[in-house]
């Protein structure tokens, strides 16, 4: 039987099918942080439990980790308990961790791929939803609750339903300065927030093999913003030559074990995919959510669309409470739209790709009167590969923050957050009420577009500039 | 787990879609070490006013609902993040059971560690009992798992689909990891085979 790469997975990995029970899927890499993990572990404890395979772990402290004045305690008492248990519980079961003072320390879906610990074929969870970045590898990357990952550190293996398969094709090649960021916002605005629901995404197509494996990871990150349970792109030489000599990658024999089994993940010819989806690469054009939900968006030279745009009543109700919520009036152009704020960083785009691009336009600019900009690197490492390259000066010349890394406004659990009625230009990946801070109005964007709207204290079309 | 059989309830009313678990939960509770105590943070931005007091145009402020253990909500429920924060706050509120034409994936797997029943209705179902909610403030449904029916006054009710390993661990309260457990010769012996087929994720 011909099979996709996630039926393949799939097989490879199913441990147990008992009857009148769930499949038993065997966990390869399980990825932690302080804010979904400290319950777990007291559940281990509490039933006398162990960790089973200490060495499929990696940790790290990220969500509620200061980005500015690191050497001073964290001021907030509930955020440093949640640190500080953090750190006793991964060195009381043996755990490796990259906590604050670490050097390899960073958001954990940057640091991560960065050591090479994903590695095609693999099951990965973690109890954070953007576990589907490392579907970019060609692994089956999935976000777990805090119940699912005491029960993957006790018998390194789930409960799990089989998922129905999506494949999303973006046939040709992208425009000039539309991103993998662009890709993400504009299929969750073609197939919605609950588009993907009940299945696993595989990305495929030409402007798909021409990303990097840094814009895959992007791209891979945003398929819950879909609904779907995880994204996968195929493994190929990019894959592989990203892998070769980082830290947990296979080497000598083994490497050579591993690319024979990565080589043979990818979907068959002629398998069959519940779902197709079809988008062209060329009529992709830079991206702007408008609205509360990522489904909101819509292409840098459009206007916000007005409720009565909506035939669906469920949405057109949504657009009026989104209109209200971002202090927005239909058929406002979306170049006309003022931001305060401007955000680049998370782990859909804090690596050192999104930082290049958003110096290479940040370059011999201003920072716009009444806008603050913050960069925050996703890692250590970026923020060190930045600065060897030079680009925390570009920053900062033209009048932003260079911060150290975390997952930061993104969900603004450490203390970075808008303020009421505040708007931003964010390269993250929610843009709910509240989000990044309580009254707070987020627009979400790729880093060129963010680095754009700082200087001009609006949105721009970048393919103008 | 605390077991679910049969429940019989007021059904609260919250006509909004893509309710994510943003809103659920808000993220400056997230981080507490505990499982517990997180109810009183539920909607938290919708809930309250700023200066703490309750915010009465909030659907589940209505004195009506106050006892509710039925959440009857719109379509793709618990949207966004994995925090079963979410399910934590849902629960300790005081609700057991959900009603939605959908969910997201990882909120409706979260619903079944923590004893949430999350029934799936079609759009007309779900819209018919919206309707008679909305007409009657206060109404009793009334939920069995075992025979997979939800009945309500009006005759809005139908038999509803449930994966039957969720039923049974959930009529019985079974814990996860447990049976889990029963498999564990099961799993040594995928181990072995593992190590030996892929030898480079255990040098």
């Amino acid at each position: 039987m011909k099979k996709t790469m996630y039926e393949k997975i799939w097989d490879s990995h199913l441990v147990v099918e008992a009857p009148g029970q769930a499949p038993l899927l065997y966990v390869d890499r399980h990825l932690m942080h302080e804010v979904t993990s400290p319950q777990a572990f007291e559940g281990l404890r509490l039933a006398n439990r162990k960790v089973r395979n200490p060495h499929s772990i990696l940790a790290t402290m990220d969500h509620c980790v200061p980005t500015k004045d690191r050497d001073l305690p964290i001021a907030d008492p509930i955020a440093k308990k949640q640190i500080e248990t953090m750190a006793d519980n991964c060195q009381e079961n043996g755990l490796n961790l990259y906590d604050m003072k670490n050097p390899n320390n960073g958001v954990i879906h940057i640091v991560v791929p960065e050591h090479g610990f994903v590695h095609p074929g693999m099951v990965v969870v973690c109890g954070d939803s953007h576990t589907a970045t490392h579907g970019a590898f060609g692994a089956l990357a999935f976000g777990i609750g805090t119940s699912e990952v005491e029960h993957v550190m006790a018998t390194q293996t789930l409960p799990q339903m089989k998922s129905k398969t999506m494949l999303i094709r973006i046939d040709g090649a992208l425009s000039k300065f539309a991103s993998a960021k662009d890709i993400a916002l504009a299929i969750t605005g073609k197939i919605g927030t609950a588009g993907g629901t009940g299945h696993v995404i595989e990305y495929a197509g030409e402007a798909i093999t021409k990303l990097s494996i840094e814009g895959r990871m992007t791209l891979c990150n945003m398929a819950i913003e879909a609904g779907a349970r995880a994204g996968l792109v195929a493994p190929d030489q990019k894959t592989f030559d990203y892998l070769q000599g980082r830290e947990f990658a296979p080497s000598g024999e083994n490497w050579d074990k591993a690319l024979a089994y990565w080589k043979s993940l990818p979907s068959d010819e002629g398998a069959e995919f519940d779902t197709i989806v079809t988008l062209n690469a060329a009529d992709i054009e830079p991206q702007v959510t408008w609205g509360t939900s990522p489904e909101q968006v819509t292409g840098i030279t459009n206007v916000i669309p007005a409720p009565e745009d909506f035939d669906d009543e469920i949405k057109r109700q949504a657009c009026e409470n989104a209109l209200n919520y971002m202090d927005l009036k239909a058929h406002t152009k979306i170049t006309d739209i003022p931001v305060d704020l401007v955000f680049i960083g998370s782990c859909t785009n804090g690596r050192i790709e999104d930082f290049r691009i958003a110096a290479d336009i940040t370059k011999g600019t201003k920072v716009a009167d009444n806008v603050t900009a913050i960069a925050v690197p996703g890692s250590y490492h970026v923020k060190q590969q930045a600065e060897d390259e030079g680009l925390d000066k570009i920053f900062i010349d033209a009048g932003w923050e260079w911060r150290e890394p975390g997952c930061s406004m993104c969900l603004a659990m450490n203390g970075d957050e808008l303020t009421v009625g505040q708007r931003s230009a964010s390269t993250s990946n929610r843009n709910f009420e509240g989000r990044q801070g309580k009254g707070g109005r987020t627009h979400l964007v790729s880093p060129a577009m963010a680095a754009a709207a700082a200087s001009a204290g609006h949105f721009v079309d970048i393919r103008n500039i | 787990m605390e077991p679910y059989k049969k429940h019989e309830s007021i059904a609260a009313l919250m006509n909004r879609s893509n309710v994510d678990t943003d809103q659920i939960i808000p993220k400056q509770f997230l981080k507490k070490v505990e499982r517990t105590g997180f109810g009183i943070h539920l909607f938290h931005d919708w809930r309250f006013n700023e200066d703490g007091s309750d915010n009465t145009d909030f659907e589940l402020n209505k004195p009506a609902f106050k006892d509710a253990h039925i959440l009857v909500a719109g379509d793709n429920f618990g949207c966004g993040s994995s925090r079963e924060h979410a399910p934590w706050a849902i629960a300790d509120y005081g609700f057991n059971t959900i009603i939605s034409s959908s969910y997201a994936d990882i909120f409706y797997n979260n619903c079944f560690k923590n004893s949430i029943l999350p029934i799936i209705a079609t759009k007309e179902q779900l819209a018919s009992l919206m309707d008679e909610i909305a007409a009657n403030e206060g109404v009793r449904f009334v939920v069995d798992l075992e025979n997979q029916e939800l009945t309500t006054p009006a005759g809005n009710g139908f038999k509803f689909e449930i994966d039957p390993s969720r039923k049974e661990n959930m009529i019985k309260g079974l814990d996860d990891i447990g049976l889990t457990l029963t498999h564990i010769a099961e799993i040594d012996q995928y181990e072995e085979k593992h190590k030996q087929s892929y030898p480079w994720l255990w040098a």
